[in-house]
């Protein structure tokens, strides 16, 4: 592997390109989905290739193969080069790259139990265990489940003399229940939605959902929502639990402070920020107990790694202060418009993507008290959790989420439940009005593998740390109609 | 590109080597470039040369499948051991009848060389055109211009031998003033031919120049005229809430008893048309079955939905040609949409409208509730007030709440012009995607959020 890397960095050298990186990456993946009895899908995944990024009189050039040969390796590198002669055309400023430290390191992801030793069979006794019970209750007209495993080794070079070898495991895991009746359809997911939770963990994650355990609880649930009344429209004080509130992070906090969508370099597909350069330690952002970190260090979350696809190493950055916006998401390129140094957030979805800016872990710090503390303080509001749909608008502003399931505060207690519950608000004043965070009892890294963005689509797994937290004066009830 | 003698060479070294009861393999090679701008320059430039092959194999309706994207003997063996291996451990799975039989594919038009032929050059060409119109109106262009070919190839051991080569292009331009104003146009199509680049360069400029000073508006019921890009992703969430067979039979679809029964206007008729030289022309699905011609709602009525083998065999019946990639727990997913245009003008439609709302695209569109097809999501690129007949102004972006089913039961005006509507391609594999559609006029739209710019 090292010679192949050094003649590609070599060949793009002798070409008098500025700066050159390459990444091999080799990536398994595992997927097992039971519903209704049957193994609905066992599949399993493997995929491997090289993507070399290379700086030529300032302007980009990326160019990717699945095949590691050396003829492959020529052409690759020379169509690099042609492209970034192409950028050149089309050229404003010089790229600048923030300097960086030279690595020479390795990286692996710790664990217990790799998930690929453990037989598929326990894998599907699991499952099936959870869908039985599931499927006990008989309005439940699907029972699913899930397991996804993922695994990465990665190897970084760039001209300037890193060389960073990097091995990651992921697992993650879900069940559903879906209960019908007539035209109602209801859906609650454990731990989370959308494939559940995941983790930077071995097989020991998944033994620890205790999916098993929640089949019951879960269904129970999805029925009860057939017979429960409609979420209220109107203003009220809302407590989210810690999925959803990952969410709401996730929307309308981790998206708005990459600084590439500040600068407008996603404004073509995804969409920019309502934040600016100038907002930087002027914008409160939230209320005083609200603060958040970026933080690639945390053993375990899914947004956490040794080095990032530009050979920097993991950080913790403080992105919120006691409310007071203080620092965005950056990347060589981008932090040298700032005179910083890069915070280390530049991932690629696999070898023939480019890295861009993606969230790592954005974690929303734990406060105090209990979550029953938070309830019984509240006179009258909403329980949400776990996200069923989510929308905002390109700036990351006006935002709308719905979530599976809600139940009424009444004096301090949780009342009925209500059922396709949504809420809006529009962040800043939704953050400012965030007046209770549960403490670090509460506190949960999720994980969500799915965070789409750029063009040609990459997939980013990211992980964001909440505790269930409540907002005062929340719009809800918005489906009515 | 492979071609198609050695994509068969491969397809059939999977077959022969296999020893399940049936096997079927799924070959995807994908050549992408795709050159992105902003601010005026060329931010990001980049290109994919990519393989995957899929293997599926049953014994006795036990099924397993495992994928590589590496094309030497080993991995070719390598993938067939291990799809065999998964399938030994399933249960089996006794809804499951059989992979398709072979049938006659149709000839159609997918491949072009101008297309293919599209040179980092070449784009970073037209970009300037584009850059250089934005300059003349002191404005800055954003956008993404794209062009790739696929081969996409499907064998079993039923006979099935399906290959077709793929190319297409597009182009999304967003223009924007220094005050965030913006205007969005775009091109998409399997051929470069039709790409006239100042011409969609101008029209994302006269929207953008026309959203000048937003003001703000009361979320409300308003009458809204929607334009290709807005009505296009309607036809999305209806393809994927409702119109395939898997949703119908686990009862989450808003077609579930409502067969034969009227739930749109009587102006409203969708099919999908993989054939229709109008879309992403596609002969066959990705189990090789040719593309049928299915109508969903006719003249408002509920009608039809697509299968794949798998939900078509539950019920007896034959595969329509909707199957996406094995293993899929989607279900089989219309991918050439098409809504019946009607004779109006846009500039008929802004006359007859006495306060309503015009809206180029949607943004971030999501499900609310999937059995009333209520979806919510927000307005961007160009929202605009029309008040007695004429467009007044630019307004703040606003949040819609609304049950596709509902809109497409108020319906007073239709387009005679049908567009393409696509974002290009589908996350992850290059495999363009998109509808066509004219734009409506809706009498009642419930708009339920404004944002601030």
């Amino acid at each position: 592997m090292k010679d192949f890397i050094n003649k590609v960095l070599e060949r793009a050298s002798g070409k008098n390109v500025d700066y050159a990186d390459v990444r091999v990456v080799d990536r398994e993946s595992e997927a097992i989905v039971v519903k209704n009895g049957n193994i609905e899908a066992i599949s399993s995944s493997k995929d491997q290739g090289f993507g070399i990024r290379v700086l030529l009189n300032g302007a980009w050039g990326f160019a990717s193969s699945s095949k590691l040969e050396q003829k492959e390796l020529e052409k690759t590198v020379d169509l690099a080069i042609s492209i970034a002669q192409a950028s050149g055309l089309v050229k404003k400023e010089t790229v600048i790259l923030s300097p960086t430290e030279v690595i020479k390191d390795t990286h692996k992801t710790k664990f217990s139990k790799d998930p690929f030793k453990i037989p598929l069979n326990d894998k599907i006794k699991l499952l099936l265990e959870a869908d039985r019970i599931t499927r006990k209750h008989k309005e439940i007209k699907v029972a699913l489940g899930s397991l996804n495993f993922f695994k990465e080794t990665k190897t970084f070079a760039s001209t300037e003399g890193s060389y960073i070898e990097q091995e990651r495991i992921e697992s993650g895991g879900a069940i559903v229940s879906t209960a019908v009746r007539g035209n109602d359809v209801q859906v609650r997911s454990y731990p989370a939605n959308f494939g559940g939770d995941f983790a930077t963990r071995g097989y020991e994650f998944i033994e620890a959902l205790k999916l098993v355990e929640n089949a019951d609880r879960v269904a129970k649930e999805a029925c009860m929502l057939l017979d429960a009344k409609p979420c209220p429209s109107k203003t009220t004080d809302v407590i989210l639990g810690g999925s959803q509130l990952a969410l709401q992070v996730h929307e309308s906090i981790g998206h708005a402070i990459e600084l590439d969508r500040v600068l407008g370099t996603e404004a073509s597909y995804a969409g920019t920020s309502f934040l600016t350069l100038g907002k930087l330690n002027k914008l409160q952002y939230g209320s005083e107990i609200v603060n958040v970190f970026a933080d690639a260090t945390i053993e375990g979350g899914l947004g956490s790694f040794g080095y990032d696809d530009e050979g920097v190493k993991s950080q913790r950055t403080p992105i919120i202060k006691n409310g007071l916006f203080v620092g965005f998401l950056t990347s060589r390129e981008t932090a040298s418009k700032l005179n910083q140094k890069s915070n280390g957030t530049m991932r690629a979805d696999g070898w023939n993507r480019i890295p861009l800016i993606r969230m790592i872990n954005i974690n929303l710090e734990p406060g105090e008290g209990t979550l029953e503390e938070i309830i019984a303080d509240t006179k009258e509001g909403i329980y949400m959790d776990t996200n069923r749909s989510w929308s905002i608008d390109n700036k990351r502003l006006n935002f709308q989420f719905g979530t599976e399931i809600a139940w009424e505060i009444k004096n301090g207690k949780l009342g009925a439940v209500l059922k396709n519950p949504t809420y809006t608000g529009i962040t800043p004043e939704f953050w400012n009005s965030c007046d209770a965070i549960a403490n670090k009892d509460y506190w949960h890294v999720w994980g969500i593998p799915n965070c789409g963005k750029g063009q040609p689509g990459q997939a980013a797994h990211v992980g964001h740390g909440t505790a269930p937290a409540r907002f005062k004066n929340v719009r809800v009830g918005i489906a009515q109609c | 590109m492979l071609g198609k003698e050695k994509t068969f060479d491969i397809l059939n070294k999977v077959l022969n080597y296999s020893k399940a009861d049936q096997t079927e393999v799924l070959l995807i090679t994908e050549d992408s470039h795709l050159t992105r701008f902003a601010n005026s320059y060329i931010h990001q430039n980049v290109s994919e040369k990519n393989a995957s092959l899929s293997v599926r194999v049953i014994i006795n309706k036990k099924i397993g499948s495992a994928s590589t994207n590496l094309l030497n003997e080993e991995s070719i063996r390598g993938v067939v051991d291990k799809a065999i291996s998964i399938a030994k451990l399933q249960k089996e799975n006794p809804q499951f009848k059989s992979l398709p039989s072979q049938k006659d594919i149709p000839e159609a038009k997918t491949f072009f060389q101008g297309t293919a032929e599209c040179s980092p050059k070449k784009r970073a060409d037209d970009v300037k055109v584009v850059i250089d119109t934005a300059d003349s109106h002191k404005l800055s262009a954003f956008g993404a211009y794209s062009n790739g070919v696929v081969e996409l190839a499907i064998a079993n051991s039923l006979g099935v031998q399906a290959y077709t080569p793929f190319t297409d292009i597009f182009m999304n331009i967003i223009m924007m003033k220094s005050n965030g104003a913006s205007g969005y146009a775009n091109f998409t199509s399997r051929d470069i031919e039709g790409l006239k680049v100042k011409e969609i360069a101008d029209e994302a400029i006269q929207k953008c120049i026309q959203n000048s000073n937003p003001v703000d508006i009361k979320p409300g019921e308003y009458e809204a005229i929607l334009e290709e890009h807005a009505v296009s992703d309607f036809m999305l969430f209806l393809g994927y809430l409702g119109f395939g067979a898997l949703s119908v039979q686990e009862g989450r679809s808003f077609m579930c008893n409502n067969f034969g029964k009227k739930i749109m206007g009587d102006n409203i008729t969708i099919w999908d048309d993989g054939l229709n030289l109008q879309t992403f022309t596609a002969p066959f699905d990705f189990e090789g079955v040719p593309k049928q011609k299915v109508t969903f709602i006719e003249k408002g009525i509920a009608k039809n939905i697509v299968y794949d083998s798998y939900t078509a065999g539950k019920e007896g019946k034959e595969s329509t040609g909707h199957a996406l990639p094995a293993p899929n727990i989607e279900g089989p997913i219309p991918m050439n949409l098409f809504m019946k245009s009607g004779n109006a003008t846009k500039e008929e439609m802004i006359k007859n409208t006495k306060r309503g709302i015009l809206v180029t695209r949607f943004h971030y569109t999501n499900v609310v509730e999937p059995m009333k097809a209520i979806i919510t999501g927000m307005t961007r690129d160009g929202t605009f007030l029309i008040e007695d007949g004429k467009i007044k102004s630019a307004v703040k972006n606003l949040r819609f709440t609304e049950s596709i089913l509902k809109a497409l039961s108020g319906v007073s005006m239709i387009a005679s012009k049908t567009k393409l509507a696509s974002e290009g391609t589908i996350y992850d594999k290059r495999f363009a995607t998109g509808s066509v559609v004219p734009a409506i006029k809706v009498d009642k739209f419930n708009f339920t959020g404004v944002t601030e710019f």
